[in-house]
């Protein structure tokens, strides 16, 4: 039976959810796991709601089913809580994070009586201020990773760091903005 | 040492193509065609490959090319997905009539309409009576695993046929997941070189390809395709040995998950196995003698060897990712019956249809399943033979 962490992701098509997800695989496969990252693929379009999801295991996974129960949700686009049930399944002992300049007691009634932890971060700010533009998924990266503790949060920074040097390989410059954002989203979750 | 990666199932098939170094690959590489042409034109655009890359403005003509390179004696592949297969119908027919051992890297997906881009398996059943060799995977692992040992099966000298390596849409070929690879020069040395005996650019031999068969003819070439085809299942066999020796992987004409003691045996095709395994875990934490049977090779169809690892079961469910419109059986739940027939004493059988469309397949609609099977061994009664799974009514 699969023990594997269960993560899913809710953003809109075009805000990266995707791109977080797989990143989120690729960090966590460089610290030894067994990992699985897919989005749900549909007629997607820039703006509409789109899903992807994590499995995190020390055990290979053999399950190709979407995630039902996951153990957190990332919710990278907040206008989502009035149109997409994001805490279906969302189990009590996980956590949801919400990319919110708003305080976690405010959006609780959003919740549909959810009782587990609340983090909130507000990836814009993060990322306007590290980045000077609005890619929310970088900052929710860090926040999930801090708070389901995946990993020692200097690890992911050293693994990211390398992940950056390679993918933006062609325009370095953007190397420094990105980890920035990602350590001030580690001390902006709350 | 083998590599230890992360990869969809595109990755990792292109990976493996790549280390093949293919002669030429012909593709129509826009929708519905997959990112493994995508990601195999970088290689050649970057020197990591000479392989003639050929961009068609159809699947018809990336198959009828592939088709002309291979009749000429250069190894040849080419890839699809969904319509695209369907549109490759014709030539399909060709490819394994001319005796062509080209390969085709397969994604399936539904086929329209309703318009869906996502799994299920009625492309490559469609065509499973083309006379190619179908060979399915669970994940990313198996795509790739398979795609190296392709042409050593579809090569050999008592086989000669092409054949379709298939992967589930989306589920595999777009999540990224652990896979072990090998090294270039050892996925080289394993292929090998391909070395046709009879091909039309060989000047010592002039040749037609695709000649009429007149009524004098056409049955006994048609018997002779049927034997090559039947050979596949020992050079698969053979070559999945040899595959073992060099990945520590064994492969079978099928897979036998917990199912030597079985009362409840799924057989099933593609990734929906890996989910059926972890409910066959749960049920028998519970004690439940549940199992499965996945299929790896289903052109040919292994009939007797399946009939023998399923004959002592009590009840068996063929899980048909296709509508084939029948109204009986779906075509793996024919195959597998059929196989059963002649078997005294033979297990009830259930067919199921699922995941149609990318309707999603769990491990508590794969466990309902072990559950009804239950239920009709304790009540005897059979009911409705022909079922769908996860349906709304």
């Amino acid at each position: 039976m699969s023990k594997a962490l269960e993560i899913r992701w809710h953003g809109r098509g075009g805000q990266g959810a995707k791109t977080a997800a797989l990143l989120l695989a690729d960090v966590t496969f460089n610290t030894g796991k067994y990992i699985q990252g897919f989005p749900e693929y549909g007629p997607e379009r820039m703006g509409a709601p789109i899903t992807a999801y994590n499995r995190i295991s020390d055990e290979p996974i053999r399950v190709h089913s979407n995630i039902y129960y996951p153990d957190y949700v990332v919710v990278v686009d907040e206008t989502l809580l009035e149109s997409v049930d994001v805490t279906k399944g969302l189990k009590k002992d996980g956590a949801i994070v919400i990319n919110s300049t708003r305080d976690k007691e405010e959006l609780r009634p959003l919740l549909k009586g959810y009782e587990g932890r609340i983090y909130t971060i507000d990836a814009r700010k993060v990322s306007i201020a590290a980045l000077g533009k609005y890619f929310p998924n970088t900052p929710m990266l860090a926040a999930i990773v801090k708070v389901c503790g995946i990993m020692p949060e200097d690890k992911f920074l050293a693994e990211m760091e390398a992940s950056f040097k390679h993918k933006f390989a062609s325009k370095p410059e953007v190397v420094a903005g990105n980890m920035k954002a990602l350590t001030m989203a580690l001390e902006e979750v709350r | 040492m083998s590599i230890r990666e992360r990869l969809s199932g595109n990755e990792a098939v292109s990976i493996a193509i790549r280390q093949i170094n293919p002669d030429v690959f012909p593709a129509f590489p826009i929708t519905p065609s997959t990112e493994i042409p995508q990601y195999f034109s970088s290689y050649v655009a970057n020197g990591l490959v000479d392989t003639i890359f050929i961009p068609v403005e159809s699947e018809h003509s990336s198959m009828s090319a592939a088709i002309g390179a291979e009749a000429a004696g250069a190894r040849s592949l080419t890839a699809t997905s969904s319509c695209g297969l369907a549109f490759m119908w014709e030539e399909l027919y060709i490819a394994a009539s001319d005796r062509l051992p080209l390969a085709l890297a397969l994604v399936c997906r539904a086929l329209s309409g309703p318009i869906n881009i996502n799994c299920d398996h009625s492309d490559a059943m469609g065509a499973r009576d083309a006379g190619w060799i179908q060979i399915f995977a669970e994940d990313n692992q198996e795509a790739y695993d398979n795609f190296v040992q392709a042409y050593r099966i579809a090569e050999h000298p008592s086989v000669r046929l092409p054949i379709m390596v298939c992967q589930d849409g989306f589920i595999t070929s777009h999540a990224v997941q652990n896979i072990e690879l090998l090294e270039d020069d050892k996925v080289k040395n394993f292929v090998g070189q391909y070395e046709p005996e009879h091909y039309m650019l060989k000047k010592s031999e002039p040749m037609a390809v695709g000649a009429y068969g007149t009524p004098a003819f056409y049955m006994e070439a048609k018997k002779a395709q049927l034997t090559a085809l039947q050979n596949a299942k020992q050079v698969a066999l053979d070559v999945a040995k040899e595959f073992a020796a060099i990945s520590g992987r064994e492969y079978g004409l099928f897979e036998e998950y917990k199912t030597e003691d079985a009362d409840f045996i799924m057989v099933i095709i593609g990734s929906a196995a890996g989910t059926a395994k972890d409910a066959v875990d749960a049920l028998r934490e519970k004690g439940v003698k549940a199992g499965v049977l996945k299929i790896r090779l289903f052109r040919p169809f292994p009939a007797e060897e399946i009939a023998a690892a399923i004959k002592n079961a009590k009840v068996v469910a063929c899980m048909d990712r296709t509508e084939s419109f029948n109204g009986h059986n779906g075509p793996l739940g024919a195959d597998v019956r059929t196989a059963l027939f002649d078997v005294e004493k033979a297990p009830k059988v259930l067919n199921y249809v699922y995941g149609l469309g990318g309707r999603d397949v769990t491990v508590e609609s794969l466990t309902s399943v072990f559950e009804d099977m239950q239920t009709v061994a304790e009540t005897g009664e059979l009911g409705e033979t022909y079922r769908y799974l996860s349906v709304r009514e």
